[in-house]
This record gives C-alpha cells, sequence and structure tokens, in this order.
C-alpha cells in the first residue's frame, strides 16, 4: 500500500452567511503525517469531512494522487476513515465490521476471511473477531476502527480526533501504536485533533488552523521554535506574551523596554518582523517557559529583568515558578528537576535571563 | 472505597446504592397503577372471563358455539385480515416518514412531527367521521372522480372494507411512526457515514446499517399498530358496514344489545387468546432487538 498526496486548492465552506473554511490551500505529501490542529471552530473538522466527501465544499477542488474527487460521492473515494466515536455498527460482530469495506468491494469470500484476520493481527485482537463490539474497552474498539479503515488498503486515511474518549495512558500508547501502523503502511494520514501535544509528538507536520484560514504549517519543530503568528505560539506549546516598546536598534542589537519591570537585550532583529523596528514601535514578545533562566539574586545585585517568585508548581520532570514582574506582569518559568541545585523559595526576588534567539517578536497587532 | 451506610429512610428499607429505591418505597410509587389495574382491568376482565364459563353453570357451551357457528369465525378471521393489511400500510407508509422526521434538518422535521402528532391529539370520533365526509356518495373523493370523468356513477365508496382499511391506517399512523422514529433518530449519523466512507453506496448504507438497527422500533410499531387495529370499534362501526363487521363490534352488540354478558365474554377471551398467540409468535420470529445497543 502506497501513500496518496492529497491537495486542497482554494477551497471554501459556507454555511449561509456562516464562512466555515475560508479559500483554504494545503498540500499533503504522499505518506505523510499531517495534522489539523485547532480549536473548535477553527474549521479543521469541515476540511475533513470535505475530503472525506459528507460535506460539499462552495469553492475550490480536491484531490487525491490526480485525481478529482471535489464532487465524488464518499463511497467512490476510497479513503479509510476513523471517526471521533469508532462508528462501530454495533450489529455487527467485529469480524463482519472489518469485512464491510471488503463485502462492499465484493472481494471473494476466501480473501476477505484471510484480509480480515490479517487487519485484525495488526491491531492484535486477533481473537476478537466474533465478538460484538459492545463487548469490547474504549481502546479495542478503537483498535477495530483503525482495521476497518486499513483492511481495504486506502492510500489516505482520516482520523477525526480518534483518540479523545480514550484516557491519558491509552491515548498515548495509541499514539506510538498508530504511528508505527503508519510508518509501516506508508499511508498518507491526515489527522483532526485540538490536542497541540498530540499533534506535536506525531506528525510529520501541522497545519493550524484558526477561523476557517490556515494559520502555519509546518513541522512540529518549526512550530514550535518559529511561530509566525501569536496565536500559533499561544497555541503550540505554552508561551509567555510580553508587551514591549522598543528602545534602541542599532549595531549591537535591538533593546526592548518592559516599563518597570525592566528590559530586554536581542542581538539581532527575529524573522517574524517584516521590517526592523523603529525606536518607540510597540512590540509583542512571546519566550516558552522553559527557555527563560531563573537565578538567586544576591543584596546587592541589580539583574535587567527581575522579579518576585509568587508560586512554584511541581509537576514532576520539572517545576514551574510563576515570576510577578515589577511591572506587574506574570511569567511562567520551568526548570527542569536537578537535585543539586538549590531553587528559589516562594516570596524571593530572582533575576531572569532570556538568551535572544529563544525571543519571538511580533507588530503589536491585537489579534 | 469504604460503603457508609447512607442516612436510611424513613420507611425502613436498604436500598443497595443511591440509583435504586428500597423495596418499599418501590412499592408504594408503584402501587396507585396496581390498584388501577387490579380494579379497573384485571377484576372486571377476570369476571367476564368467569361468566363465560361458569354462568349460569359451568360449561363450555358460549365457547362451542363460537366454533360452531361460522359467522363469528368469519368475523374473528376478517378481523385479524384487517389488522394485518392495517398494520402492513400503516408500515408501508409511516417508516419513510419516520426516516425523514429522523433525518431532514431543522424547520422540515418539526413540521413532518406536527403533521403526524396533530392528528394524533385529535378524537378518533372527529377522525372517523372526516372519512364520511370524503368517502360518501357526494364526497369530496367521488365529485373529484365524476368532474375528472373517471366515473359517470358516484361509487359506494363508504361502508367498504376498503374504507375501513384505510380509516384505520390513517388513525394508527402515528403508533407506527414514532416507535420507528425514536429509534432511527438515535441511530448516529456516524455510522451511516462510516457505511458510506467504508464504500456503500446510500441504499445499501441505509439496508445494511440503518434498516437492521431501526428494526426495534419497526418491532414495536408493528405490535402496538396490530394490537390496536384487533380492538378498534369506533372506526370500523362508523365508516363500514354489515359486511365489514369486526370482533369489537360484535362483542359490543353482545352487550349492549343482545344483553348475553358470558357469551361477549367468550367472545373477548378468544379475542385475547388468539391476540397473546400472535405476539409471541411475532416476538420469538422477530427477536431483533437483542445483543447490542445503539451509542
Amino acid at each position: 500500500m502506497d501513500g496518496a498526496s492529497v491537495s486542497v486548492q482554494g477551497l471554501g465552506k459556507r454555511y449561509g452567511a456562516v464562512r466555515a473554511v475560508k479559500a483554504l490551500g494545503i498540500e499533503v505529501r504522499s505518506g505523510e503525517f499531517l495534522s489539523l490542529l485547532g480549536p473548535s471552530g477553527s474549521g479543521k473538522t469541515t476540511l475533513l469531512m470535505m475530503i472525506a466527501g459528507f460535506e460539499m465544499p462552495t469553492e475550490g477542488a480536491i484531490r487525491i494522487g490526480d485525481r478529482d474527487v471535489t464532487y465524488v460521492a464518499p463511497n467512490r473515494r476510497n479513503i479509510g476513515m476513523v471517526f471521533q466515536r469508532y462508528a462501530l455498527f454495533p450489529h455487527m460482530t467485529v469480524a463482519d465490521n472489518v469485512a464491510f469495506p471488503l463485502r462492499m468491494r465484493k472481494v471473494v469470500k476466501a480473501e476477505i476471511a484471510r484480509r480480515v484476520a490479517d487487519a485484525l493481527a495488526l491491531v492484535q485482537l486477533q481473537d476478537f473477531g466474533k465478538r460484538l463490539p459492545s463487548e469490547l474497552s474504549g481502546g479495542q474498539q478503537q483498535r477495530v476502527a483503525v482495521a476497518r479503515a486499513l483492511v481495504f488498503e486506502p492510500p489516505v486515511l482520516l482520523m477525526d480526533e480518534p483518540l479523545g474518549a480514550l484516557d491519558k495512558k491509552l491515548r498515548e500508547q495509541m499514539q506510538i501504536e498508530i504511528k508505527r501502523l503508519q510508518r509501516r503502511l506508508g499511508v498518507t494520514v491526515i489527522y483532526v485533533t485540538h490536542d497541540q501535544e498530540e499533534a506535536l509528538t506525531m506528525s510529520d507536520r501541522i497545519a493550524v488552523m484558526r477561523n476557517g484560514s490556515l494559520e502555519q504549517i509546518g513541522s512540529p519543530i518549526a512550530l514550535y521554535d518559529n511561530p509566525a503568528t501569536p496565536f500559533v505560539a499561544d497555541f503550540v506549546g505554552k508561551t509567555n506574551f510580553l508587551e514591549a516598546v522598543c528602545h534602541s536598534c542599532n549595531g549591537t542589537g535591538l533593546e526592548f523596554g518592559l516599563g518597570q519591570s525592566g528590559f530586554i537585550h536581542l542581538k539581532e532583529c527575529p524573522p517574524t518582523l517584516p521590517s526592523p523596528p523603529r525606536p518607540g514601535d510597540k512590540i509583542r514578545l512571546a519566550v516558552r517557559p522553559e527557555q527563560i533562566r531563573i537565578l538567586r539574586l544576591g543584596d546587592s545585585d541589580r539583574p535587567p529583568l527581575n522579579g518576585v517568585v509568587e508560586a512554584i508548581i511541581f509537576v514532576g520532570s520539572f517545576r514551574t515558578f510563576l515570576v510577578r514582574l515589577a511591572g506587574g506582569e506574570l511569567v511562567h518559568v520551568q526548570a527542569g528537576t536537578d537535585h543539586g541545585m538549590a531553587y528559589p523559595q516562594e516570596g524571593e526576588r530572582v533575576g531572569l535571563t532570556i538568551p535572544s534567539q529563544a525571543v519571538q517578536v511580533f507588530p503589536d497587532r491585537r489579534q | 472505597m469504604h460503603a457508609k451506610p447512607s442516612a436510611e429512610g424513613s420507611l425502613g428499607s436498604r436500598p443497595t446504592s443511591a440509583r435504586e429505591y428500597g423495596p418499599v418505597l418501590s412499592l408504594l410509587l408503584v402501587s396507585p397503577l396496581v390498584l388501577l389495574l387490579v380494579g379497573g382491568f384485571l377484576y372486571p376482565v377476570g369476571k367476564l372471563f368467569w361468566g363465560s364459563i361458569f354462568v349460569p353453570e359451568a360449561s363450555f357451551a358460549n365457547y362451542a358455539r363460537i366454533l360452531q357457528e361460522p359467522l363469528f369465525l368469519l368475523v374473528l378471521r376478517r378481523t385479524f385480515e384487517i389488522g394485518f393489511v392495517v398494520t402492513a400500510l400503516a408500515l408501508l407508509l409511516g417508516y419513510p416518514v419516520a426516516l425523514a422526521m429522523a433525518r431532514v434538518p431543522g424547520r422540515a422535521a418539526i413540521l413532518i412531527a406536527a403533521c403526524v402528532l396533530i392528528p394524533l391529539w385529535t378524537s378518533v370520533l372527529v377522525r372517523s367521521y372526516a372519512w364520511i365526509v370524503l368517502l360518501q356518495r357526494n364526497g369530496v373523493v367521488n365529485n373529484a372522480l365524476i368532474e375528472t370523468g373517471l366515473t359517470d356513477t358516484p361509487l359506494r365508496l363508504l361502508y367498504t372494507q376498503g374504507a375501513v382499511i384505510a380509516a384505520m391506517t390513517q388513525v394508527l399512523l402515528p403508533f407506527m411512526i414514532l416507535p420507528i422514529y425514536s429509534v432511527v433518530r438515535n441511530i448516529p449519523d456516524d455510522l451511516v457515514r462510516a457505511a458510506r466512507n467504508l464504500g456503500a453506496g446510500s441504499l445499501l448504507a441505509f439496508v445494511r446499517v440503518t434498516l437492521p438497527l431501526s428494526l426495534p422500533g419497526v418491532t414495536a410499531g408493528v405490535l402496538i399498530t396490530f394490537i390496536l387495529s384487533l380492538g378498534f370499534y369506533i372506526t370500523p362501526a362508523l365508516v363500514g358496514g354489515p359486511s365489514t363487521l369486526m370482533m369489537s363490534t360484535l362483542i359490543g352488540q353482545q352487550t349492549t344489545e343482545l344483553l348475553d354478558w358470558p357469551f361477549a365474554g367468550a367472545l373477548a377471551a378468544i379475542l385475547l387468546l388468539a391476540t397473546l398467540l400472535l405476539v409471541i409468535v411475532f416476538r420469538r420470529t422477530l427477536a431483533f432487538n437483542k445483543g447490542f445497543k445503539l451509542g
């Protein structure tokens, strides 16, 4: 089985006056694992429904491989799909569920039996063929849904928040299993999720959607390290936003003032700004919590950025310090657990240092 | 978890969980219904059946009379025939309506529901008289037939078996539609979508998924419609004639005109027995609603 490319061009969907999806263009490469990530109402599910053929677009085109499927009936698209609540047929056994797409394709009986057995073995449910879906656990039903969607060897697999109903531990286990299956079979996967962690761990690329439009598309690392907009910075991973004013911009770098809280110095102009800022420009800075270093201060130390530790949250592998800056901003600082280190206490005054490559700079346009 | 004995009810019962009522409270809650059932149904019906055998003295003479006289067996057979036809027609007409009601979006569904429910809220008597208006010699149907030149003289439509079947089907249709609707509405859309996605056309998706999953509703609708049609009294009495005499009309005659209560009891007993038998056979052969639950 080889994955097919999926190409979405100028795709739009209108419900009355509401534009659920706006002139969307995405090129999914063959064999790629692409996640559609966005909050509810961002249009990601509508996009998936249009690729599956359950919703007809009001404009634009969808191509799978080199075939235009924009207005093709869903049963003629040859796309596998795993639904949010699995959508297993409750009146059929597990084996009959998995055999369903093969029967629809008039595959001969002996071959159906063989391929159903193979598909169930693929998801480690070989002994469950005679059970009804209601007799299986959530995780098992999920696997049956995957087997049913893959048994007819579709070049593209759509998944609509397939792990949303599972508990955390099972979800993480299924993430690894799905990823492994996808690598082994080479199938193109388009995966809808609102869970940014899930998108980050599973995807080759992530398309972040917002209000029916594509906000940014890129690899998880690119999205995390170089978010194109404050929305992406905020939605993918955790981010501290700071309002700042440009003080100076010259050969030695940029300096941003944070009012009473202090200032931040950058070595060079960041790529997210179209042009270097001029002194007086208002700017939004975004910094990941784990990029900030926390320093315990002596009595005479006066670092450029400092504040008071307001609370410490212990999360096991790391701890988060909530630091209140002098100007009133609350900054999250994340530090790995290091038993040799003496951590600052609550109420203690601390200094913060931020490496200049860790700062994302956005023009201050309220979005 | 430690099961702490909760504040025990003043009724002294011990519920096994917060969701369950204890036996005393349960009995208390159902007691009005039980009293009504015993006083309003079991006692009079029991007395009627008792009378059919033991009044004036113990004998099966009344039952022998039913079996010996061809008229009574004919009426019994006709009652069941009309019941079958009405049920089949109601299913044929009602299933698509139930499907549309469950699947059509927004206002259209409300409109369909209104069309189903408003007749249901209208008295059976009114609806039966409406059929008389439609079917009488110079009624709407005959006038239309004459004006279009399909017939020269008015047809005899009223007081026929056809009229009884048409009127009964219309009156009973909601009892077929509503149970099917409530089951179809609870079939998740995703199941049909999954079938389409896996390669089934819309017709095949219906046959393989929606239809089998709607069968519990069909079973319920068929049973209710059939049982109600067997006991139908007003409609056949109004739009039917002597040639369409049905069991309930016959029983009515025995009690109100001939005052032969023991014989009426025997007729009622036979109708009840035959109905129960059919229901049991039906449930045995159409035991669809086992083994799976939706959702």
